[in-house]
């Protein structure tokens, strides 16, 4: 691990145009998926009169609010195949963006430690080898290799019987990330809108043909939902139901630390996870609050929860400070899996049900989201996705490796 | 934390109970009759307002009996607890809308 110190960023990044009548697309969400979308409507689609609508400020919600791990170790087809597009793609974003929002593959540990979560860990590495996803089964002794920090002693209350280890996985900058997408977009001719919320949708009969915003009406041929925790507000808002429930999911950071945490641990079982930040935090999340709510803060008892378990797997963190906590919103799915595709209403698509591991799958979600837009149809890679699957029973179950409670 | 009084047992931290989702979503009546899409609304199809929600709640660390709770999912005030046997109380609808921008900071 290294300290490099953070990429200068250019003082100017995007325009602030104010919005214009109509559009060919308009993009309801400035977080990270809304802004992959238009940069893929731009690059792959030659569709540059966009409007990303964000009703606050650019990337500042569940963007600005995630823990940053990019991973592909799921268990089911379709989730490897997404998420590992992914990760390929986190691969050359850098280059292609050219800007250094600083990925850094210093890979994921996923613990076990009952039987049970053994087996399941060895049966998701064998599906992620079958699917081309570098995978490994690490021993403990292994895993101690891998990240000394880590207390893999038989003496604690739930100990460390083995673990999964994806060295491709990482962590990145999450507000350089969406920088990087915002100025290509808005290079490219999209207009992004900040302080602008969507507060209903202009319909002729069952086609969407416009919003209604808090700065005015504006048409539009094609409109993507990509409101995470907000979606289902708003496709009441246009006339349909979405099988999603919001949670608020928190995270923390503790104070600057030296370097002492090389790779990135995650335990569902005593339920943390935990990365050291390129300045020098440590970044943890636990599991989503039970109830639903909207209030972006979370319940005091789950950040014991999950400070206990870390303190437990690092005892070395025992007298480090926490620095500041947040929540955002997640909207999950009955499967655990996202949803990507086409709504009862006409021409209005749908980006949503991410859950709790949105961020990772920024760049293959805008790649499919954007796709869906342009062409009507699924993307080969989001045709899964689908609302459909909830009344087809088609579910793609991922509540094992999604990696957090919910 | 949430403070919910449980109807038997009094006021006791939301550590002591489990969650239950959407209240009064009855199984359906005739449940033959029903399509694809009917049971998919009856499984998979929940309310997820922003504001009142009407939700079931079990005192699992107590009587372990379950309630229905109206709460509000913007500022997490229980405004209301009842048993299953009683109708859901009336309440002066919440003042819309919530949070039109995002006051929070959070960024990190």
């Amino acid at each position: 691990m290294t300290t490099t110190p953070l990429p200068e960023h250019p003082d100017w990044l995007w325009r602030n145009p104010e919005p214009r009548s109509s559009y060919d697309v308009v993009i309801i969400g400035g977080g990270g998926h809304g802004l992959a979308t238009a940069y893929y409507l731009a690059k792959h689609h030659g569709i540059t009169n966009v409007a990303v609508l964000e009703k606050g400020w650019l990337a500042g919600g569940n963007m600005a609010r995630n823990t940053t791990i990019i991973r592909s170790n799921y268990l089911w087809d379709e989730s490897a195949a997404m998420y590992e597009r992914a990760l390929k793609l986190w691969e050359q974003l850098p280059e292609e963006l050219d800007y250094d929002f600083l990925f850094s593959q210093r890979g994921v540990l996923n613990l076990a430690h009952t039987l049970q979560d053994v087996r399941e860990g060895v049966r998701r590495v064998n599906a992620n080898r079958l699917n081309g996803v570098d995978a490994e089964w690490l021993a403990p002794d292994e895993v101690a290799e891998v990240c000394p920090i880590l207390n893999v002693s038989a003496d604690t209350r739930y100990p460390v019987l083995g673990g999964t280890y994806q060295p491709r996985a990482g962590i990145a900058k999450h507000d350089h990330v969406a920088w990087a997408l915002a100025r290509r977009a808005d290079e490219m001719g999209v207009d992004l809108i900040q302080g602008c919320e969507v507060t209903g949708f202009l319909k002729d009969g069952d086609r969407v043909v416009g919003v209604e915003t808090s700065r005015g009406r504006i048409l539009a041929g094609r409109v993507g939902l990509a409101a995470a925790g907000h979606s289902s507000v708003l496709a009441q808002r246009a006339g349909f139901r979405l099988p999603v429930q919001s949670h608020p999911l928190q995270a923390l950071v503790s104070e600057l630390h030296e370097p002492v945490h090389p790779t990135v641990v995650m335990s569902n079982h005593v339920h943390v996870y935990v990365s050291q930040a390129h300045k020098g935090e440590l970044v943890m999340g636990a599991g989503v609050d039970a109830y639903n709510g909207y209030g972006q803060r979370g319940s005091f008892h789950v950040i014991e929860h999950q400070m206990a378990a870390a303190v437990e797997l690092f005892p070395v963190f025992a007298r480090a400070h926490v620095l500041r906590t947040w929540g955002g919103i997640v909207d999950v799915t009955p499967d655990a899996s996202p949803i990507i595709g086409t709504t009862p209403i006409e021409n209005l698509y749908v980006n949503c049900g991410w859950g709790t591991g949105g961020f990772k799958a920024t760049p293959a979600a805008g790649l499919t989201f954007a796709h869906t837009i342009a062409t009507g149809e699924p993307h080969p890679l989001n045709a899964p996705f689908a609302l459909e699957r909830f009344t087809t029973g088609a579910l793609v179950d991922e509540h094992g490796a999604a990696a957090v409670a919910h | 934390m949430l403070l919910i009084t449980c109807p038997w047992c009094g006021p006791r931290d939301e550590t002591e109970y489990h969650y239950g989702g959407q209240a009064h979503v009855p199984y359906p009546e005739t449940p033959a009759d029903l399509d694809d899409r009917q049971w998919a609304e009856y499984v998979f199809y929940r309310d997820n307002p922003k504001g009142h929600f009407a939700e079931r709640w079990m005192h699992g660390l107590g009587c372990r009996r379950w309630f229905n709770v109206l709460r509000d999912t913007v500022s997490y005030d229980v405004l209301a607890v009842y048993r299953l046997d009683e109708p859901r109380p009336e309440l002066p609808a919440p003042h819309a809308p919530h949070q039109t921008a995002e006051t929070a900071g959070g960024n990190r």
